[in-house]
């Protein structure tokens, strides 16, 4: 987008050039806001809620428009049309502002989220980084929101945001490390440049080491998220809605917005830093095509581990908060530091990569996945045969 | 972010901007240390971070600026909120004694004043646009690990040492009822 932007100014000098350049950037952020993130995170809505549906043999909805698609829209309709309610005894400034940071730190992060080969709105020398940096600027946005509501209840759930992701990065960040290792840059582009196309190319089979911290990232991303089995801030069956208790109307809307924004991301960002991003094979000169390929390489990429996450949310009970914690300080942080160091290790053993070790991990993966899909398969026909019905 | 051949003019928007995210800066500053209400003080604290993070992205210091939102807003920030959340009486702080308060505060405040002039009269100020394509993330890592690997060590057994103690200062000691009983 830069390369772009700088010959579309190319005649321009000064401050003419600089606010030229100012006003484009300006104007691919909000077509990425408006066009796309809006739209996906909605869209997250209606398929987060028919995918629970089908897979606890619900209906879900499906009133509004085909297969009751349209949901989303109505949905945000009503929330801009209802009344703003402050209550009496809040923060009243800083209960306006917190719907504002979370979302501002959600849509920051999408300033350096590949879509593609060219398609980026800013490739940022620290791409990862800043993402990561722009991310955590939500958890403010949740404090203040569990505090100004003046609420036990809120305030319980953004103290229990504030730990569970201070504590979750240092995990997010050993997951990310080996994939810098791998590449070299902090670059987003670089990292996707630094694989290739074949599967086993990607970083995520590198060695055992990295495919740990791939799953390390996931677990860690979903935990920052404030996803289940995470989603203790806002757990409805022991806090109300946590910190969003006093909100209504649009104002709660943002916070779940930026909710299942943010499931896109953690997508975007495992398909960007272990699954090789954008990469196709090069089958076409046409750069359009290319393009389109490369935009759909990445997407649905990123739409499976958004797929992955509504499925853990719909199967995984709620951990409780010692066990959140165990888990993040005595297991995941001492396997992300393993991780890092047999990263170290394989480069500097094998600074070309071992092919065989990439098939080896390839194939272990693909093997998990079929043997899953024959248990899956198994179980279907023995229920069919006990004369259950699958709710279809 | 990187704008491309800028002429320091003395109307360029770089200047624009660099007075605008300074002015973000004091401003927050300036919060944190009116403020009769420590919870905004400490979000004054994170307008002064984001303030600051933007001067180091027009320094070029990108990686800097980087480590700055995630540590200071990310880390620092939410650990103070979440401190300041836990105490009574956030609103009107009431100091018990004031008078002790002047005489201390004018010397450090001297001092500091003292050690920052002498840090700007003898800083190496770059007299042009400094280019942003380079990522100073190298050229952090590399001196790291070779000129300051020293203190880069120190520091993580200082933090070793931090996150130990604080291990041991929380830990409740396990009686052991199990044998009397």
């Amino acid at each position: 987008m830069q390369e772009y932007l700088t010959t579309l100014l190319g005649g321009a000098e000064g401050l003419a050039l600089e606010v030229g350049y100012l006003l484009g950037m300006l104007a691919f952020g909000a077509i990425v806001v408006f066009g796309f993130i809006l739209p996906v995170a909605g869209i997250t809505s209606w398929l987060e809620r028919r995918v629970w549906a089908r897979m606890q043999s619900r209906i879900g909805p499906n009133r509004v428009g085909p297969f009751g698609f349209l949901q989303w829209l109505a949905d945000g309709l009503k929330n801009l049309l209802k009344e703003d309610v402050i209550p009496t005894a809040v923060d009243p400034r800083l209960f306006r502002i917190a719907p504002y940071v979370v979302v501002v730190g959600f849509v920051a992060a999408f300033v350096a989220v590949p879509f593609g080969a060219n398609l980026i709105i800013a490739d940022l020398n620290i791409g990862i980084l800043y993402v990561t940096a722009a991310t955590s600027l939500v958890v403010v946005g949740i404090l203040i929101a569990g505090w100004s509501s003046n609420n036990k209840w809120s305030m319980l759930g953004g103290i229990r945001s504030a730990t569970q992701i201070v504590s979750y990065e240092i995990p997010a960040g050993l997951g990310i490390f080996p994939v810098v290792l791998l590449s070299g840059t902090l670059s987003m582009q670089g990292i996707i440049e630094a694989q290739g196309w074949q599967p086993w190319n990607w970083h995520m089979f590198h060695s055992p080491f990295a495919l740990a911290a791939f799953l390390l990232f996931f677990v860690s991303a979903l935990a920052e998220g404030n996803r289940t089995p995470f989603d203790l801030p806002e757990a409805e069956s022991e806090l109300v809605a946590g910190f969003a208790t006093e909100y209504s109307g649009m104002r709660m809307l943002l916070f779940f917005l930026a909710e299942w924004g943010n499931l896109y991301l953690i997508g975007a960002l495992m398909a960007t830093l272990y699954m090789g991003g954008w990469q196709v094979p090069p089958f076409t000169e046409n750069a359009v095509l290319l393009g389109v390929a490369q935009f759909l390489s990445i997407f649905l990429k990123s739409c499976f581990w958004v797929f992955v996450a509504m499925w853990i949310r719909a199967t995984l009970p709620r951990v409780r908060v010692d066990q959140l914690m165990t888990l993040c300080w005595k297991y995941l942080v001492p396997i992300g530091l393993v991780c890092v160091l047999g990263t170290a290790v394989t480069m500097v053993v094998a600074p070309e990569g071992i092919l065989g070790l990439r098939f080896a991990m390839f194939g272990l993966v693909v093997l998990v996945i079929a043997n899953f899909f024959r248990r899956v398969v198994f179980h279907l026909r023995r229920a069919k045969g006990m004369g259950w019905t699958i709710a279809g | 972010m990187g704008v491309g051949p800028s002429s320091m003019e003395n109307l360029s928007l770089s200047v624009l901007t660099f007075y605008a995210l300074a002015g973000t800066a004091v401003v927050g500053a300036a919060g944190v240390a009116f403020s009769r209400n420590i919870i905004y003080s400490a979000l004054s604290l994170m307008v002064s971070f984001l303030g600051v993070a933007g001067l180091y992205v027009i320094l070029g210091a990108d990686f800097i600026a980087g480590v700055q939102v995630l540590l200071y807003v990310g880390g620092v920030l939410v650990l103070t909120l979440f401190a300041v959340m836990l105490t009574q009486g956030i609103r009107d702080v009431e100091v018990s004694n004031r008078s002790v308060g002047r005489i201390p505060a004018i010397v450090i405040v001297s001092g500091t004043a003292v050690v920052m002039y002498e840090a700007v009269s003898k800083a190496g100020w770059a007299d042009k646009a400094l280019a942003m394509d380079e990522s100073s993330t190298y050229a952090v890592g590399n001196a790291l690990l070779s000129d300051y690997i020293l203190p880069f060590e120190v520091a993580s057994i200082v933090l070793l040492a931090v996150l130990v103690g604080a291990v041991v200062l929380t830990r409740k000691e396990v009686v052991a009822e199990d044998e009397s009983s």
